[in-house]
């Protein structure tokens, strides 16, 4: 079960659902359409249609078009509009269709949005959550699989969330929109439908028959800055998110390796502190993502590590991560940092 | 791969080689200058449409110049705002009090009591007149020359210099650049220093304005440069798909920084015309007669307010001072511009109307310029009793750290110890030595 929920209030936990991620963030997107008029919907398909990944279907049937509704291809315009809102008092939702996209609205989510508070010292701010779909896996191409996290977690005021199970993205989704800050909340969209054991030549496991698919009714939060324990273990530490939690965890299994693996859940704020105790319990730590190596998060990570955790390390911190060229379309499981590549960083890590 | 028609190249050689076009304004320093091309329309001429028009019918207007002000100091025409001589003595004493605060301020920074400082020369009536023209509630996302918003709107002298010392009491604890002023409660936007990024957000305002049923409508400024970054196309998007509620308020001030209009596209069309394109009502005016502005605005925000639909303004006028402190325009246009702008001076066409009706006179306008220096002198004491730049009257310390988040993370809390003990060592005690 996942640590760190808060009490909910007015849920009905007893019922008890099994729904895949899409569903599940299509469920806190509806909760808090209900719960709060000044929650908005806005993107790209994301009105009549639902989004070409369906996370916010029947939404603008339900609560209406002027609640959800579909926006020009304009990611600083969606940005944009979104930070006025914001500073009416709105709380928006905007959605990004693929992350690959972000980049024409970057200026107003790393300079606007993220600085409005400290630059009007509390005047304005911009309270919105723009979620968009991120990483590889689905045959993207170089367009449709990046996983620019680690730009974000440079930004001063900007929250960077990624959440791995149905559970989560719930209970963090609805965290964001609650949140005062402005908030990038990145969905893995290879588990949109089940985890990810990492072989793509296996079939993928579909989340009906995951226990964190059980996905209670109603409000809950998952406050952001707290880390899960996803296994608990003596022999290393593994820090992931997203879609590499799964991986992570199968090759785990798979080698019988005594791990304690942290689903970081948060990126900024981080969690330090479950990090720090764990790096300092087994001795050994691996950072394992998606995105390109140099400069990505996992550097940030390692050097977190080291500064805290040197003394109590027995082994170079070691990072498992694509490549630093883009996502090559053809040769995509050549690029995934896949159970080969995080295997032999366990066995080197473990062999010191 | 289709082939070339001349793939052989002998065989296109003598065809002509391709040229690129770069601008190059009509002076540049030491030439004399000429504003033959500048077209300056009748006063009064130019059709007032109905403010619930269809855009198409403003189209005439995006090319024309909507003028009131005649050179017989006369209002004249279909939009001649109508106002009452203490409407008109009112605006007038905006300008003075902007024009004594820039005097002021620029003296200021030439004496090291801040880092920076821009003047609206020339400039006054594309804020104050517009915004005069605004419900005091309307938001208005201004860019770094609309201190006449301000002003016009009542808003505090002393506070608006401590933003600019950056001292102890300025509200922004001296984080924005001078200039980049913010009253939330004045309906005054927080100004960014990266361009044309408010015009999509003073759309978002507007559209969330509408979503909720309220009944303010937004605006923004935006230089002619600018409108050349992407954020102002999706923001005229952005506003003719939902029929936003919020006027587009372009200043061509002929300048930006070095580079002239014609490196935003002036020498193809007019930036009025951009509204064509989109479905919005456009307007062209001459930026320095006070009532055209005054009229244009008003009629742009009535009809945003019978959801009749957006409106880009352009206000045709000239930056008569340099781009900010840090600027020397000698260096890139001709000195006499100034001087031989053939749409004269705002300040000084508002006076002679008021002169012409007469209900103005010299006597009182030297008595109106004394009291606003007079009032921005006291202003300035007021202020500097705070701190000017760089004397230690600044806010807390820890302030530098407050929010970045609403609450602090441990990162910043540790970066906040560290700053602290360094501080300790830097300064003994925490003054700068």
């Amino acid at each position: 079960m996942s640590t760190g929920v808060t009490e909910p209030k007015g849920a009905n936990n007893d019922t008890v659902r099994r729904l895949n991620m899409i569903e599940a963030i299509n469920d806190a997107l509806d909760i808090m359409l209900e719960r709060d008029p000044d929650v908005i919907v806005l993107g790209e398909d994301v009105g009549y249609f639902g989004g070409v990944f369906r996370c916010t279907a029947g939404l603008q049937e339900k609560h209406g078009k002027t609640r959800v509704f579909d926006t020009p291809i304009s990611e600083c315009g969606i940005i944009g509009v979104a930070v006025g809102m914001g500073a009416y008092g709105l709380r928006p939702v905007p959605e990004i269709q693929f992350a690959d996209y972000i980049y024409p609205g970057l200026d107003q989510l790393v300079s606007e949005a993220a600085r409005l508070r400290y630059r009007s010292a509390t005047e304005y701010i911009a309270p919105m959550t723009v979620r968009t779909p991120f990483g590889g896996g689905i045959f993207g191409g170089q367009t449709h699989s990046q996983s620019p996290e680690a730009l974000f977690t440079h930004v001063s005021g900007l929250k960077t969330v990624i959440p791995s199970t149905p559970y989560d993205a719930k209970g963090l989704l609805i965290s964001c929109i609650e949140d005062n800050d402005p908030v990038i909340f990145f969905e893995p969209k290879r588990i949109y439908n089940g985890p990810f054991s990492g072989y793509y030549d296996k079939p993928a496991e579909p989340w009906k028959r995951h226990p964190q698919s059980e996905v209670p009714e109603g409000y809950y939060r998952i406050p952001l800055g707290k880390a899960r324990t996803v296994t608990e273990g003596e022999a290393l530490t593994v820090l992931a998110y997203g879609t590499m939690v799964h991986v992570a965890e199968s090759v785990c299994r798979e080698k019988g390796v005594d791990a304690e693996i942290l689903d970081l859940r948060t990126l900024a704020p981080l969690d330090i502190e479950a990090i720090e105790a764990s790096v300092k319990k087994t001795g050994r730590c691996l950072i394992v993502h998606e995105a390109t190596r140099t400069s990505g998060f996992g550097a940030e990570l390692s050097a977190l590590v080291t500064e805290r955790c040197f003394y109590h390390l027995e082994a170079p911190v070691e990072r498992v991560t694509g490549f630093d060229t883009p996502y090559p379309h053809s040769l995509e499981w050549a690029y995934f940092p896949g159970p080969i590549r995080i295997g032999e960083a366990i066995d080197q890590l473990l062999s010191e | 791969m289709a082939d070339r028609p001349d793939a052989d190249r002998e065989a296109g050689a003598n065809k002509p080689a391709l040229r690129l076009h770069v601008p190059e304004p009509k002076s540049r320093p030491g030439d004399t200058v000429d504003f033959s091309h500048v077209p300056v329309s009748q006063p009064g001429k130019q059709p007032r449409p109905d403010e619930a028009c269809d855009a198409r019918e403003t189209e005439g207007l995006c090319h024309d110049l909507i003028r009131v002000l005649g050179d017989d100091d006369r209002a004249h025409g279909p939009w001649d705002p109508k106002l009452d001589p203490d409407t008109l003595r009112t605006m007038l004493g905006h300008f003075a009090l902007v024009r004594a605060f820039d005097e002021r301020m620029f003296r200021g920074q030439r004496q090291g009591k801040t880092s920076f400082y821009m003047k609206c020369t020339g400039e006054e009536a594309t804020s104050v007149s517009a915004a005069m023209a605004l419900a005091s509630d309307d938001m208005v996302f201004p860019s770094y020359r609309q201190q006449g918003v301000l002003i016009a709107r009542g808003y505090d002298l002393v506070e608006m210099i401590n933003q600019i010392y950056s001292n102890k009491g300025d509200k922004l604890k001296g984080r924005q650049l001078p200039i980049m002023y913010s009253s939330r409660e004045h309906s005054f936007f927080s100004i960014s220093g990266n361009l044309a990024t408010q015009t999509p957000q003073a759309v978002g305002w507007a559209m969330a304005s509408a979503i909720k049923g309220d009944s303010r409508i937004a605006a923004t400024w935006v230089g002619e440069g600018s409108t050349a970054e992407g954020d102002f196309h999706s923001a005229c998007t952005f506003a003719t798909v939902y029929n936003a509620p919020v006027i587009l308020n372009v200043i061509n001030n002929q300048w930006a920084i070095s580079s002239f209009s014609g490196f935003a596209g002036s020498e193809r069309t007019t930036f009025a015309a951009r509204a064509l394109g989109y479905g919005l009502a456009g307007l062209r005016v001459d930026g320095n007669d006070a009532l055209a502005v005054y009229a244009a605005q008003r009629w742009a925000a009535n009809r945003a307010r019978a959801n009749a639909g957006p409106t880009l303004i352009e206000y045709f006028t000239y930056r008569a001072e340099g781009h900010s402190t840090s600027d020397d325009p000698t260096g890139y246009r001709s000195a006499q511009e100034r001087e031989e702008w053939p749409l004269g001076d705002p300040v000084m066409r508002l006076k002679n109307h008021l002169i012409a009706l007469g209900e103005w006179d010299e006597d009182r306008q030297t008595e109106m310029d004394r009291e606003a220096a007079e009032r921005v002198k006291a202003a300035t004491k007021e202020a500097e009793k705070n701190g000017i730049l760089g004397h230690g009257m600044h806010q807390p310390f820890r302030t530098m750290f407050e929010d970045v988040f609403e609450e602090l993370p441990w990162n910043l809390k540790e970066q906040a110890e560290q700053a602290t003990r360094e501080r300790l060592i830097k300064f003994n005690g925490g003054r700068p030595k």
